[in-house]
């Protein structure tokens, strides 16, 4: 029920947003959708944590911004790498522990290694990550100890340690 | 763009020069952003180029859709200012980073399961005064 209504507001945030028509027709249209796909889901009992993680969104906002700034220096790196006459580069594959269970800390987790550039994530195992980097300095599995933190923090899984 | 600069700073019929530099700073803002993304664009398509293998060519490939196209988006949200469009913009941007490093985890998944092989150890590109092989 109470994923039910915000999933509700967020459906009716997303058209206002997306139509900025007021006028009663579209208005009326978007209400029997958002009541048809909340029929429908409700239908499909998957009216759970896992498809409205919209309470996580602030989080993951303020995790983007931190992701954000790890991303331009990669990019930084990457760039170096990729315009130098020599193109030196040593790819590796690492396979970087991660223990966390939850499904939606992996998927952040993994997205934010492929995200950021020079690394992306090959395969996902119960207790490792295999992770392919451009560069060899990239692949230090202590360097991603901080980021596997920051985004189960995201998602509301952990507290945040500063 | 050039024209929006130089609209901003359109000289009146006084004398003295106007400038209006809230819209010449909005304007420059938004062309310095859109460069860098456009630069980052270039970068990456160079690399695609340049890189030996599937798997490196990927991280290329991410550098054009993160930073490049995250530059141009917010170029195009300074210069839309306050609006509904700057919304819809701030929107695709949070998708493009939720579905890009998504596909590309889809299509080097594939490839590993397919058995592609990455090269692996220290590459560099072949002397092209040497002669290429």
């Amino acid at each position: 029920m109470r994923f039910g209504i915000i999933l509700a507001i967020v459906l009716a945030a997303t058209w206002l947003a997306l139509s900025g028509y007021f006028i009663p027709m579209i208005l009326t249209l978007g209400v029997i959708s958002i009541v048809f796909v909340l029929w429908m889901c409700a239908r499909m009992s998957i009216l759970d944590r896992e498809t409205v993680p919209y309470l996580s969104v602030p989080l993951t906002l303020i995790y983007f911004r931190w992701l954000f700034f790890e991303i331009v220096k990669a990019n930084v790196q990457v760039v170096k790498a990729v315009l130098s006459p020599d193109l030196e580069v040593s790819p590796t594959l690492t396979k970087i522990p991660y223990a966390n269970d939850a499904d939606v800390a992996r998927t952040m987790f993994a997205n934010s290694i492929t995200l950021t550039p020079g690394t992306v994530a090959v395969n996902m195992e119960n207790d490792h990550i295999l992770v392919h980097a451009l560069l060899k300095e990239m692949s230090n599995p202590e360097d991603f100890v901080e980021m596997g933190k920051q985004s189960a923090w995201a998602i509301g899984e952990a507290v945040r340690e500063t | 763009m050039i024209g929006l600069i130089l609209a901003s700073a359109s000289e009146s019929q006084a004398v003295s020069l106007h400038v209006d530099w809230v819209a010449l700073i909005t304007a420059v803002a938004s062309v310095v952003s859109i460069s860098a993304g456009l630069f980052f664009v270039l970068a990456g398509t160079l690399g695609v180029l340049r890189l030996p293998d599937f798997y490196t060519r990927l991280h290329a490939a991410g550098m054009t859709d993160t930073l490049g196209a995250e530059l141009i988006l917010i170029g195009l949200i300074i210069q839309a200012g306050l609006t509904q469009m700057s919304l819809k913009l701030l929107i695709v941007a949070f998708f493009l980073f939720i579905t890009s490093p998504t596909a590309t985890h889809a299509v080097a998944h594939a490839a590993y399961k397919a058995g592609l092989k990455p090269k692996l150890g220290k590459y560099k590109a072949p002397d092209v005064d040497g002669g290429l092989k």
